[in-house]
């Protein structure tokens, strides 16, 4: 089984809490087990992104970091 | 008899936040204070808690009140006090002063511009957000009844206004607040 993006959503520039909250916003469109990835530019997003994945379930599959941008990649909650 | 069998492409907000999100200890905050440098954690503390999926109620009351009246409402209250309490503290996200260096206005402008550079949601987008979120937003009715305001001085999408039991009813099993 292949697992293919279902969205690309840019917070790049946004600070605390939009990445989340919008990240959130996004889920409510996907299905269960869909994949995203969140483009952002807050440092403190790194752990904001894991606690968040921690409360609510969705899955934090990777976080990778390319110049000033991280990305995160999630997958929600089946 | 046709059954018509259509998968809604998005389920209403309540629906998905239970079934979507792991449900947590919901948040209560008693929005006590007016001033800008608390409105603003505030709502962002209640957005995140809300894309977190906890159930979040804030309960608006004295100063509290204020951030929730419309932007372009000018003096509100019947009688020469409540108008002259509007007219020193007028309400809505436009209005708000800081608790200090507030400098008559010069603080919250000087705030605003900072804040507009590094892409910080507004309190008004905050609000707007967290009503779009499911964020229960109570105003408190005897503060409305204390300082003249009336249901349409308020903002759009706030629940019915109500007194401490409904507030105190939802804090069960709910982190408390008061800020």
């Amino acid at each position: 089984m292949t697992l293919t993006l279902a969205r690309t959503l840019d917070c790049k520039g946004l600070s605390c809490p939009m990445p989340i909250v919008k990240t959130a916003q996004a889920l409510r469109q996907l299905a269960p087990g869909d994949l995203i990835e969140v483009l952002a530019t807050d440092p403190g997003s790194v752990k904001d992104f894991a606690a968040w994945s921690k409360m609510t379930g969705n899955e934090l599959v990777e976080t990778s970091q390319e110049g000033v941008v991280f990305r995160f990649l999630l997958k929600k909650k089946g | 008899m046709t059954l018509l069998l259509e998968r809604p492409t998005s389920a209403p907000l309540s629906e998905t936040l239970t079934t979507q999100e792991k449900k947590t200890g919901g948040l209560v905050i008693f929005a006590w204070s007016g001033d800008l440098d608390r409105v603003w954690p505030t709502l962002i503390l209640a957005n995140t808690a809300a894309a977190a999926g906890k159930p979040v109620t804030v309960f608006f009351t004295f100063w509290g009140l204020f951030p929730l009246v419309r932007n372009e409402r000018g003096i509100t209250g019947q009688g020469w006090m409540q108008k002259m309490l509007a007219m020193m503290n007028r309400g809505g996200t436009a209005h708000l002063k800081l608790s200090k260096m507030n400098f008559f206005g010069m603080g919250p402008a000087m705030m605003k511009t900072l804040a507009k550079h590094y892409k910080v949601a507004s309190p008004q987008e905050l609000l707007e957000t967290a009503i779009d979120m499911g964020v229960k937003l109570i105003p408190c009715q005897m503060t409305m009844d204390l300082m003249g305001l009336k249901k349409d001085d308020l903002i759009d999408g706030l629940q019915e206004p109500a007194g401490a039991a409904t507030a105190l009813e939802a804090t069960e099993g709910a982190t408390t607040l008061f800020i």
